[in-house]
């Protein structure tokens, strides 16, 4: 029997009752539908999720510089960060056990009365910090390229800083010292969302830090747009230190890919369980109306076994019309779910995320559902006596 | 002389029921090229069962059955399956058409399981089933689902089906039970002529006006035959 008239055949047979085709379709169609929107919500409610409630920590990397020695980040390194597509900020900081525990004390011009004298972190840090930290001046201004060059004597002070050393306003360039040496404060820096252990400490320009052994950049933060953080945090490296890469250590966020599995499997679950079990009924339904039908195309099947038919030949015809009833319940699934999946991101204005394999897989499933079901009532077919069944 | 279509030989055929029911006995028969038979009896008689031995459908308990000088009783279930397909045409009393297929679509499902219907077989399909059609004289009706068909042009419709291939042997059964007189005679011309065409004939009946228009009678009475 050619494979063409096979399938003619199962075809023929299964267009000649399409309003029960239909019917007996309704189940794969409904297990179907779940199973895709089950998925696709899943994965477009968990993206939404990372990107709603995680922007912060799924977007900050931050490069450390191990303390012996071996590796070295150039001031000017930050520029090759910068330039990578997906880095939104990078500033780089440094910082020494030696440099955490400086007197600072502010000029006694400021307020007589008070102790000024504290012990505060100083760290030297590139003109892109109040960025990379996410944070606003509350008062004044940052320190720029220009006050490197110059090598001006400025320093910018943490919100909590300024309150200790009891500055308040930078009318009249108030001064601090640091040891023995005068710095004017030009600004105080504040609310911070990232190191915001700064908001305690004394930021100085990296020409005014080699003063106090602040040479090397110790740690460089970096900024990514949402979802680039990953390609980032393995780019990073390379771009901050060739040829020492893999001397550095990188702290990346947790995975969003990871973070939106989470979610995911917690949605899926459930709803994988009910997908299952519609497509489970879907199943009892096709293997029921092949076996109603194979009983009453009795005499049909006599009819085909009186013309040469071999019982593989109507085992066949029948298991590939179950087969091609559950496929095609399955791509009316996949369409009804990824229909479902961009209504609902429509409505709650989300982006669908779709796999492409979910539009091969969920027909292929329902072709399955199909092919499972059809096995005891085709093998009844074949087993029919033509004589029994003529009769 | 040319070899018998059927050739049977001491067939017996008994059913394993309590107790059990012998249908045949001691059958023999020949039926030679162009021969048109009428198998006639009362119900209950073998008829059936002769029918379906003779078809390839059932096999016998007991004796030979040659077809076209081919042992039949000892080939297995797939191997009658063929022969039945490529050398046997069958008629039935209730047509066994399909209902949502077109009259030429049905005459065509005739060569759907003929062994090796590989794509050189696939072409010209339907211009044989048409040629069929022709020959039983229902070339206005090939597009036509058999519902809008009378009795008689059903009938000619399944006979165009068992004359698809060119068999042996045309095996009809009870042929002008569901048929009107006209359409019965409409049918029985056909028969003449196809006979007259060289083709075996064998009709299984109880109805005279069929058996009458046959060239050889033979009549069942309790599995036995007798030549009448």
């Amino acid at each position: 029997m050619h494979l063409r008239d096979l399938l003619n055949e199962a075809m023929a047979g299964m267009l000649a009752r399409p309003v029960r085709t239909a019917l007996t379709t309704l189940g794969t169609v409904l297990g179907i539908t779940t199973l895709v929107v089950t998925l696709g919500i899943a994965a477009t409610a968990g993206n939404q999720i990372v990107g709603r409630f995680d922007e912060l920590t799924a977007t900050t990397i931050t490069v450390e510089v191990p303390d012996d020695g071996k590796a070295v980040i150039e001031w000017d390194a930050i520029d090759q960060v910068t330039r990578l597509r997906g880095v939104t900020t990078a500033a780089a900081v440094a910082e020494t056990k030696q440099s955490a525990n400086l007197s600072v004390r502010s000029s006694k011009l400021v307020d007589p009365t008070r102790v000024t004298d504290q012990t505060l972190t100083v760290v030297a840090a590139s003109p892109s910090l109040p960025q990379a930290v996410k944070g606003s001046m509350v008062e004044g201004r940052f320190f720029d390229q220009g006050h490197l060059t110059r090598k001006d004597k400025v320093v910018v002070v943490g919100e909590q800083a300024a309150k200790m050393l009891g500055i308040t306003r930078l009318e009249g360039a108030p001064a601090v010292f640091i040891g023995k040496h005068a710095y004017t404060v030009i600004g105080i820096l504040g609310a911070m969302k990232r190191e915001r252990n700064l908001s305690t400490a004394v930021m100085v320009p990296p020409t005014i830090g080699r003063q106090f052994g602040l040479k090397d950049v110790t740690r460089v933060l970096i900024n990514t747009s949402l979802g680039a953080a990953d390609l980032i945090a393995r780019q990073a490296p390379l771009a901050l230190s060739p040829g020492n890469e893999s001397l550095l250590q990188v702290i990346s966020p947790q995975s969003p890919t990871r973070a939106r599995d989470g979610v995911q499997n917690d949605v899926n679950s459930l709803f994988l369980i009910l997908g299952l079990v519609s497509l489970v009924v879907g199943a009892v339904g096709i293997a029921n109306v092949t076996l109603v039908t194979v009983m009453e195309r009795v005499t049909e099947i006599g009819l085909r076994r009186s013309l040469g038919a071999a019982r593989r030949h109507i085992a066949a015809q029948f298991l590939l019309e179950s087969t091609l009833t559950g496929l095609t319940g399955g791509v009316i699934g996949a369409s009804f779910g990824v229909v479902a999946i961009v209504a609902v991101s429509a409505a709650k204005q989300w982006t669908p995320v779709l796999d492409l394999r979910l539009a091969v897989v969920a027909p292929l499933a329902g072709a399955v559902v199909g092919l499972l079901a059809g096995l005891y009532p085709s093998l009844r077919a074949a087993r029919m006596e033509p004589v029994d069944a003529l009769r | 002389m040319p070899e018998p279509v059927i050739s049977l030989d001491s067939v017996s055929k008994e059913f394993p029921t309590d107790p059990p029911v012998r249908a045949l006995s001691d059958v023999s028969l020949m039926v030679d090229p162009a021969d048109y038979l009428a198998i006639i009896g009362p119900s209950g008689s073998g008829k059936s069962t002769l029918l379906n031995v003779l078809g390839l459908l059932d096999k016998p308990s007991s004796g030979s059955y040659l077809l076209d000088g081919i042992e039949t009783t000892e080939l297995r279930d797939g191997e009658r399956t063929k022969l039945r397909g490529s050398r046997i045409g069958f008629v039935f009393q209730s047509f066994h058409l399909l209902s949502h297929r077109s009259v030429a679509e049905n005459v065509m499902l005739a060569e759907v399981y003929r062994s090796g219907a590989a794509k050189r077989e696939r072409k010209g399909r339907r211009d044989r089933a048409l040629r069929a059609l022709d020959r039983v004289g229902l070339s206005h009706r090939v597009d036509f689902l058999p519902d809008r068909l009378s009795g008689g042009e059903r009938q000619r419709a399944a006979i165009a089906r068992a004359l698809m291939g060119g068999p042996s042997l045309l095996l009809c059964d009870e042929p002008t039970g569901n048929l009107d007189s006209r359409n019965t005679d409409a049918v029985l011309d056909l028969f003449d002529d196809l006979r007259d065409q060289g083709l075996t004939i064998v009709v299984i009946t109880h109805e005279t006006e069929v058996s009458g228009r046959a060239k050889r009678r033979v009549r069942i009475t309790d599995g036995i035959l007798v030549e009448e």
